[in-house]
């Protein structure tokens, strides 16, 4: 059973949904990665989203850009991001790892290269932008052989029909994208999201998590109490932009614990 | 003879093209395939469509012989499709008159565009206003400095334009804010793309609605030329003025078609504009799968031209099927040819060509001089070139 699989069911039993953390790989800087994702784990992180620095992020909104545009001024790029991840690696064996990146950069270096990389880099799943489940069936195929989950993107605008056919193809869990935009936008609408997830639900045994437009604690308590995981991206990311360099750890400390004791008082 | 059908139904032309996009624009683009290929046969659509290019747009646009030229060169013959002369000053305008009015079919109030030179900006603001449809265009800042006179326009025409300040402020960064605002207002807004890019039905459409170009030089070219072109030239950025003379064309197999690419300062020196000629590695960016300028790990890299317009990492997927397959050919011409074919049109045959167009023009009259009398080449003049005067009067040490 995948370490995402696992989590997810702990998680379950204890009625709780899970804190998915998202971060740049190389934002501020290449020696901060590690260390930031440690951060992340000791408060509360129950698995951990690194972003591929690309030149291109068409779904990302400002923040997240702008964190890519950093990483790449670093020359971080998706060689050292897996670099970076086999470095977490070294300490930490248990936490679920999801690189989420676009295709360019998986397909300039070579898909089974990525996939040989990433698994001797013990990354968990993938998330793949801009490949939608029609034009990516022998990238799956290939991430399955490797037992690394592929998770795809749901959306609002996803029909049943389209909902059942990336659950056929996803593994890990179901992303869904919370509203109609890039990453960091507008507030999200909760009794929306509620329903479209538990629509999700009818078609899928898949854990949904949910991200794009969770902002603060409030927001996170709310979706943890509608699905199993919450996926907060943006906000992190702008706590390290904002943060002055020596202040970066302890300020996503703070967030990070705000977020968690938000979720932990939810009754799922 | 196989008839020449692509792409498939999922908008491949062999191993390009396709739709890689966020699942969030999976219904958008699913919706507008679903009219598009409702309305491109209707009778009703088609009719306002070629009414709108007869009457709006001043269609059909002569093809011209350009003799002064021809003997400057000395050699093939040299004709040119003056799609400068279409209301707006450019080939663009074509394909945005078919977008706009599949917006209108859709019910949806706001377009946006993208734009480079300016000219698709101008044209789909153009469109905008006459329909009475909000409209909104995202330009990189670089290209707001570069073509101011064509921003003034699309405000004179009621347009927003939002500079756009990420990555190498330039085409592609517009195009992907403009990917960002679709995904935003997809329910509200229809995205008008303006060139054979982005992901499947755009390449397919773009080309479709363009390729009136050709249809007429079909028409034309036995009339003023007593024959078909044994050559048929146009520049490529992305690549739609090019695949809208070159389309009607495929199926005739002794014509040979080039795509001049933007060589920038030097295909040697990297900086340039030209992923087909340079043979940049296949990736995948703006929805589709294409020949792409990117680094080893598949950043993609800054471009460099003198117009605007071409200035672009990728090149629309059909252009790659069509080097790939040997149905087309792809060349580059350098910033000094190209200013130099400009000024020479100028002053030979009394037309200002757009800078993207200067391109296609050095090349062909490099390619004259190596061709006989009977032969008849065919250029797509795809722009009027009063956009460029600034850019052409900075670099010979001018203020206007
Ligand atoms: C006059 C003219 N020609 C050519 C181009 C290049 O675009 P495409 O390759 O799509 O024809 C442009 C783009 O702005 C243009 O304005």
């Amino acid at each position: 059973m995948s370490k995402i699989k696992i989590t997810f069911e702990k998680l379950k039993e204890l009625n709780k949904s899970a804190l998915i953390p998202f971060i740049t790989a190389g934002d501020p800087s290449p020696t901060e990665t590690v260390s930031l994702m440690n951060t992340l784990v000791e408060n509360g992180a129950d698995m951990i989203e690194l972003g591929i620095p690309f030149s291109d992020p068409m779904a990302d909104g400002p923040v997240i850009q702008r964190a890519s545009e950093r990483a790449l001024k670093n020359k971080v790029g998706i060689k050292d991001t897996i670099k970076l991840a086999k470095d977490f690696r070294k300490k930490n064996k248990e936490t679920p790892l999801i690189l989420m990146g676009y295709a360019n950069p998986i397909e300039a270096i070579g898909v089974e290269n990525f996939i040989s990389l990433i698994k001797e880099a013990q990354i968990d799943g993938v998330i793949t932008v801009d490949y939608p489940p029609e034009e990516s069936k022998e990238f799956v195929k290939k991430l399955n052989k490797e037992k690394i989950d592929s998770i795809f993107l749901i959306s609002p605008t996803t029909e049943d029909e389209r909902i059942k056919l990336i659950a056929k193809q996803a593994s890990g869990f179901l992303y869904y994208v919370s509203l109609k935009g890039v990453t960091g936008a507008a507030n999200i609408d909760i009794e929306q999201v509620s329903k479209n997830v538990k629509n999700i639900q009818k078609y899928s045994e898949l854990p949904v998590a949910v991200g794009f437009g969770v902002r603060d604690p409030k927001t996170a308590k709310a979706v943890s109490e509608i699905s199993d995981g919450v996926v907060i991206g943006s906000r992190i990311v702008r706590e390290i932009e904002e943060s002055d360099e020596i202040e970066i750890i302890s300020n996503v400390k703070k967030l990070m614990h705000s977020m968690k004791t938000a979720i932990d008082s939810s009754s799922v | 003879m196989q008839p020449y059908n692509l792409p498939d139904e999922f908008g491949h032309f062999g191993q390009f093209g396709g739709t890689f996009v966020a699942e969030t624009l999976i219904e958008a683009l699913d919706e507008l395939k679903e009219m598009y290929s409702k309305y491109k046969d209707d009778p009703e659509f088609v009719a306002e469509f070629h009414s709108d290019l007869k009457h709006f747009v001043g269609r059909p646009s002569p093809i011209y012989f350009a003799e002064r030229l021809t003997k400057q060169a000395g050699g093939a013959k040299i004709y040119l499709k003056r799609e400068d002369l279409n209301h707006t000053g450019a080939h663009k305008v074509n394909n945005t008159v078919g977008q706009a009015l599949l917006a209108k079919r859709m019910g949806k109030p706001r377009v946006i565009a993208e734009t480079g030179a300016g000219q698709h900006g101008v044209a789909t603001a153009t469109i905008a206003a006459r329909l009475g449809l909000e409209c909104v265009v995202y330009m990189g800042s670089e290209d707001v400095k570069r073509q101011s006179p064509n921003v003034y326009r699309m405000k004179l025409l009621g347009a927003t334009v939002v500079p756009v300040e990420s990555g190498s402020k330039t085409l592609k960064d517009a195009l992907n804010e403009a990917l960002r605002d679709w995904v935003t207002n997809v329910s509200n807004t229809f995205y008008i793309i303006g060139t054979v890019a982005g992901p499947h039905p755009y390449p397919m459409m773009v080309r479709d609605f363009n390729s009136v170009v050709g249809r007429e030089c079909l028409d034309q070219m036995p009339e003023i030329a007593n024959k078909q072109p044994d050559v048929v030239i146009a520049c490529v950025g992305g690549g739609s003025n090019a695949m809208g003379i070159f389309y009607p064309y495929i199926e005739h197999k002794n014509v040979k078609l080039i795509g001049v690419e933007a060589a920038g300062e030097g295909i040697e020196t990297g900086k340039h504009a030209a992923p087909l000629t340079s043979e940049s590695k296949i990736g995948v960016l703006h929805g589709n799968r294409t020949y792409l300028m990117q680094n080893s790990e598949g950043q993609i890299i800054e471009t460099h031209s003198v117009s605007a317009g071409l200035d672009y990492p990728g090149v629309g997927p059909e252009h790659s099927w069509l080097k790939d397959s040997g149905r087309a050919s792809y060349v580059a011409i350098k910033d000094d040819e190209a200013l130099e074919a400009f000024h020479n049109l100028c002053q030979v045959e009394g037309i200002i060509p757009a800078l993207e167009t200067s391109h296609a023009l050095a090349y062909a009259q490099k390619l004259a001089a190596d061709m006989s009398p009977e032969e008849v080449i065919l250029v797509n003049l795809s722009g009027r070139g009063d956009k460029d005067i600034n850019t052409v009067a900075n670099i010979s040490g001018i203020s206007l």
